[in-house]
């Protein structure tokens, strides 16, 4: 596999097809938009579709709140319980598929003859804490009765996040710095992600699962930092 | 214009080698950097060609229970090929920039059909569709702009102009107003008909592509724009699909189709550059002439009549893959008025009340094409560049 950018035959420039690129200037100051306006027409409609807008979808009523009364619910689940359900479906959903990223990211590394065998230690490393991510979450939505192979609506928006990562790093064609930008991508804001999710628990009075996530917003940080250096490495070292 | 007179005569590889492994079906795609935009422009006219195929020899298959067997045997050999050619695109092409690729297809290819047709009622069909094609390269162009922050330019890559044409807005017309007048078994030219099938497959794979992926975007302006031109793409299905003589037999349609074929790939290996799509196009050509052979004795064992009937005569040496920046702009500057009313062309001022009341009604809650193109004046880098990023 390619793992250094070439200087090629691009030809997606104006600079490649200069007499083509003057004809086209000229067709467009010979006919003008026909449309009076300008970008500003489209935000408007994207305002007002915006506004009347159905959800994505809801978060399920946890199966252990079904028929209880809501201060019971709350005692069982905390302050607003959807909310961190959702995000912790979010987070589950985001730890699934970090596995996969790093499952196609390591099938990649192995073609790659002159690949520090360490880096595909780590790399396998970091693909197991996420899998044990993914359990931590998993215990955590089943402390509260939530169902944890439901889709939230904040898993489904992570799998939309995450499908140009996901695209990238199962292409053949792409190298290994392009696949750690991607993985970076997604890293980065696993990070954020596991931040927010331990102020939400403790926000919603879930201080005990919010110690349990500590661990792994430390191991998340060293996989972001780990990420962001092999990254620089990569390019800096094709100078 | 050179001609070809020979180019059905091969026998091509018969049809039980016509064989495929799926990683050679899934092979490696093309780079949407590196290659010419023209080969892009092949495989997705190919592709489009092959479903056609398919299409009707199903819809045969319904009508034709003795052809049933070799209809199947066919099909199985064209989903294939269509596969092959399919998968050659990568898939760093965003469905938008894919949208911007077919549009250049309907342009560059319809505009070389339109100068190379000898029944002068069909090339003018051939214009008349080939300027509204024109005006949805640019709306899409800068939806591409507007939603991706993309150049539609890294597609086309300068070969395509991207202007406004006559208004996507005024595309949308009564269905009586779509139909055209076939051309005569008896008396067209071989190369009349093949455009006609050609130009019709090409623009039912852009219907069928923009049905598919328009719902898989989340901009509603882009759902409501792909619902638009997709409606207007089953106009140009309806219009290049009565341009073929009715009466023409299942089996007389089947065999242009192959004829088509063979023509296009043939058009395909003799401009191609890049060496391994080259040779996917070369190998077509044979297999293609393996199956109007099998079609040429079904057709005498079932129609009792010799296929030469139908095949006889030379067609263009090519279709030429360029760009014809000139045509179309002449085109444009002579031909954007022009409005269908029935089956006749005629100026904007008289166009008939039933396309008028069909659009009014549609238009009645906005019009996408408009409003994603507002004041849109393409730039290379984007429109953005000209704005210096305001």
């Amino acid at each position: 596999m390619q793992t250094a950018v070439k200087m090629g035959h691009n030809v997606t420039g104006a600079q490649m097809s200069p007499k083509d690129s003057e004809a086209q200037l000229k067709a467009t100051r010979e006919v003008p938009p026909d449309v009076p306006g300008g970008p500003e027409k489209l935000a408007l409609v994207r305002t007002r579709e915006a506004a009347k807008a159905d959800s994505i979808g809801s978060v399920p009523v946890p199966g252990s709140a079904k028929g209880m009364l809501k201060t019971a619910v709350n005692k069982l689940v905390g302050v607003s319980p959807e909310v961190l359900i959702d995000k912790l479906g979010e987070r589950l959903a985001f730890e699934r598929g970090g596995v996969r990223l790093y499952d196609a990211l390591l099938a990649k590394a192995k073609a790659i003859d002159t690949l520090d065998k360490a880096m595909l230690q780590t790399l396998q490393h970091f693909r197991q804490e996420e899998a044990e991510h993914l359990g931590l979450v998993t215990a955590a939505m089943e402390k509260l009765g939530a169902d944890p192979t439901a889709m939230t609506p904040c898993a489904d928006v992570a799998g939309c996040i995450n499908m140009g990562v996901m695209e990238t790093i199962a292409d053949p064609r792409t190298s290994l710095a392009q696949c750690l930008n991607a993985l970076l991508t997604a890293e980065l804001s696993d990070n954020a992600g596991w931040e927010l999710l331990i102020d939400l628990a403790n926000a919603s009075g879930q201080g005990d699962i919010a110690d349990s996530f500590g661990k792994a917003l430390q191991q998340e940080q060293v996989h972001m930092q780990t990420v962001k250096e092999w990254l620089s490495q990569e390019v800096l070292g094709q100078v | 214009m050179d001609t070809l007179t020979s180019l059905f005569d091969g026998k091509g590889t018969p049809l039980a080698k016509q064989k495929f492994t799926w990683r050679e079906m899934a092979t490696r795609p093309i780079s949407k950097l590196d290659d010419d935009a023209f080969t892009r422009v092949r495989i997705i006219l190919m592709n489009g060609i092959e479903m056609d195929a398919l299409r009707l020899k199903n819809i045969g298959a319904r009508f034709h229970g003795p052809l049933r067997e070799a209809l199947a045997q066919v099909r199985r050999a064209e989903q294939h090929q269509a596969t092959m050619v399919n998968w050659l695109l990568s898939a760093d092409h965003s469905p938008l920039e894919t949208t911007v690729a077919y549009e250049q297809v309907a342009i560059e290819v319809t505009a070389a059909v339109a100068q190379t047709e000898p029944d002068p009622y069909q090339a003018q069909t051939y214009r008349f569709g080939l300027l509204e094609d024109f005006d949805h390269l640019y709306r899409y162009s800068a939806m591409l702009d507007r939603l991706e922050g993309k150049d539609a330019n890294n597609i086309l890559q300068g070969y395509t102009d991207i202007i406004p044409s006559r208004p996507t807005t005024d595309h949308h017309r009564a269905p009586e107003d779509d139909l055209r007048d076939s051309y005569q078994r008896d008396s067209a030219a071989l190369i009349t008909k093949i455009h006609a099938a050609m130009i019709t497959a090409a623009e039912y794979q852009t219907h069928d592509y923009y049905m598919t992926i328009g719902p898989t975007f989340s901009d509603p302006l882009a759902r409501q724009l792909y619902a638009e031109i997709a409606s207007v793409e089953e106009q140009h299905v309806t219009q290049y699909g009565s341009l073929q003589d009715p009466d023409e037999s299942f089996l007389e349609k089947w065999l242009i189709h192959e004829a088509m074929e063979i023509y296009a790939y043939h058009s395909c290996m003799e401009q191609e550059e890049n060496p391994r799509i080259k040779a996917i196009w070369e190998r077509f050509v044979d297999y293609e002439l393996g199956h109007l052979n099998l079609v040429s004795e079904l057709f005498k064992k079932h129609e009792g009549r010799d296929p030469a009937e139908v095949l006889q005569g030379s067609v263009p040496r090519l279709i030429e893959f360029k760009s014809q920046r000139e045509f179309v702009r002449k085109t444009l500057a002579a031909e954007i008025d022009l409005r269908a009313k029935g089956h006749q062309f005629v100026d904007r001022k008289d166009e008939g009340k039933a396309s008028k009341d069909y659009r009014k009604q549609l238009h009645a809650d906005g019009v996408a094409s408009e409003t994603v193109s507002a004041g849109y004046q393409w730039t290379p880098g984007t429109e953005l560049s000209l704005k210096k990023a305001s």
